[in-house]
């Protein structure tokens, strides 16, 4: 019997034991998943939280709902992977797993406690995140009765999940203040350690000019070294300062603990794999996928999917002995909020930046590319359906894995 | 991508002025791209930085993160801004002739 172990049963997880356990025969492979919580958070979910469109019940499913019949789900924290020995030592009671071939997707936590001032006595006082259930629900809390003031949303370092999310939010921010008759008392400012209001040029220039018209103002290059929570304000290592009565941070972005332990992983924890591939150049059995992997492309669902599609594929030429084939080519695919009903569509890869057109049937749609519509407002609500009961069950989407030119426009 | 003289030497740079061949590179071309970037004269403490840079750079293909080279350089974070003001790790990518960063996608 070989053995397939996947680290992490969120996302990227759930995903490729599903899609593992319908391909390799049962009576050949044993499917273990391990991850430490019983829950399973639909986190894109959380944007909509503070602003009371959705309820910890939209966002939350027992994980065992989505493991699939024959493969075997333990319920442990991780202590330390041993390449060399190919084993897995659990936290809980030190027992060991072996396995023939191993998929690390431990995903990326939030590490507020790394900036100064940030998780200290204001913390859900004046200062939340929106990345974890508590600070997204303690924001929604705030909301309702914060009278206006200077809301800054500040990004402490990149990467970072779902790199749009902040820009949702900030956008999201407008309307539900306008909709709550206090926008003229809310200046809003986001800050930035970019030297715009996204990683890639043209969507950045599209992004940036939607910001200006909802009267945000963008920061740019601001990488903060400190929060002051006494004088309510944040300084950047160059010094610059920025006072706020209300602070919503996106914090330092890094890989599970394990990776660090395990000594498998870069500065912020993140595994190093074959961008194309995702096997580990260090061990040929050892493979990582979703925001656990270190590669040139956004943390974020949708690329977890697309790398499913193509790892699974692979993994079946792989476990035969044949070379592996070059097939994922850092596909991206998100949905950003832009408020009033309306949404943005960015599709991109490791050499394409996200382009306007339509997708995913060229010049008809129904998404439009890098503009604002309402069906793709539609599209991102419809999509937290399409999570629970296609995606993570790992069912196969009509939409192409690798990225595709047709239906968008150069110029 | 286009040609430009640098200190004598004739180098590929793309649009942004970041230079596209490592190989290419010599230290006066630091030299020379620091006083454009607005650094008049390179300390000892600059090239520390600068020489890690290039090592991990030809190490790795691409130009290290800001917390890479604090991680690994045994630099702080507050000392590359005083050393490399405005944008450390894509200052000092340019002055040793790596390609722009990609910490950010």
């Amino acid at each position: 019997m070989k053995k397939l172990l996947i680290l992490g049963a969120g996302t990227a997880g759930t995903m490729v034991a599903n899609r593992m356990r319908r391909l390799l025969e049962e009576s050949e492979w044993h499917i273990t998943i391990v991850d430490q919580d019983e829950t399973h958070y639909y986190q894109p979910g959380f944007l909509f939280i503070p602003f009371g469109m959705y309820s910890k019940n939209d966002v939350v499913k027992p994980k065992r709902d989505f493991i699939p019949k024959g493969v075997e789900f333990i319920v442990a924290p991780l202590e330390r992977i041993e390449p060399d020995k190919n084993r897995v030592q659990l936290g809980k009671d030190g027992r060991y797993l072996y396995y023939d071939f191993l998929v690390i997707a431990t995903g990326t936590q939030t590490q507020p406690d790394q900036t100064p001032g940030l998780r200290e006595h204001e913390w859900y006082k004046s200062i939340f995140d929106f990345y974890t259930i508590e600070g997204a629900r303690a924001l929604a809390k705030h909301l309702r009765t914060w009278q206006g003031g200077r809301m800054v949303v500040n990004i402490v370092e990149n990467p970072i999940k779902c790199p749009v999310a902040p820009l949702e939010f900030t956008m999201l921010a407008d309307w539900f203040f306008h909709e709550q008759g206090l926008r003229d008392r809310v200046e809003l400012i986001y800050a930035t350690p970019l030297p715009g209001a996204f990683t890639k040029p043209i969507a950045s220039k599209h992004l940036g000019a939607i910001l200006e018209r909802k009267g945000v103002k963008v920061e740019p290059e601001f990488l903060i070294e400190r929060v002051d929570p006494d004088a309510k304000k944040i300084v950047s290592y160059d010094e610059r300062e920025i006072a706020y009565d209300l602070l919503v941070t996106i914090p330092l972005n890094m890989g599970n603990a394990v990776i660090a332990r395990s000594g498998m992983g870069d500065e912020l924890n993140y595994v190093a794999v074959d961008p194309y591939t995702f096997v580990s150049p260090r061990y040929p059995n050892v493979f990582a996928l979703g925001d656990a992997a270190a590669l040139p492309t956004s943390k974020a669902g949708s690329v977890a999917h697309f790398a499913v599609d193509c790892f699974a594929e692979n993994f079946l030429r792989y476990a035969d002995g044949l070379e592996m084939l070059p097939t994922f080519d850092g596909h991206a695919n998100c949905f950003i909020e832009s408020g009033f009903g309306k949404g943005l569509l960015i599709d991109f890869n490791y050499e394409t930046e996200p382009l306007p057109g339509m997708y995913p049937l060229p010049g008809v749609g129904p998404f439009a590319l890098l503009q604002e519509s309402e069906a793709n407002h539609w599209g991102k609500l419809m999509f937290r359906w399409m999570y629970w009961n296609i995606l993570l069950k790992g069912q196969e989407l009509p939409l192409p894995a690798r990225m595709t030119m047709a239906g968008k426009w150069k110029n | 991508m286009a040609m430009r003289e640098i200190a004598g030497h004739q180098v590929q740079v793309n649009e942004e002025g970041f230079m596209t061949d490592p190989q290419e590179w010599t230290k006066d071309i630091a030299v020379e791209i620091a006083k454009v970037e607005g650094i008049p004269e390179l300390t000892l403490q600059h090239w520390q930085v600068i020489d890690f840079c290039r090592q991990d750079g030809m190490a790795t293909g691409k130009a290290p993160t800001l917390r890479r080279i604090t991680t690994a350089a045994g630099v702080t974070t507050k000392e590359m801004f005083a050393l490399f003001p405005k944008g450390p790790a894509k200052k000092v990518a340019k002055i040793s002739g790596l390609g722009k960063p990609e910490g950010c996608v």
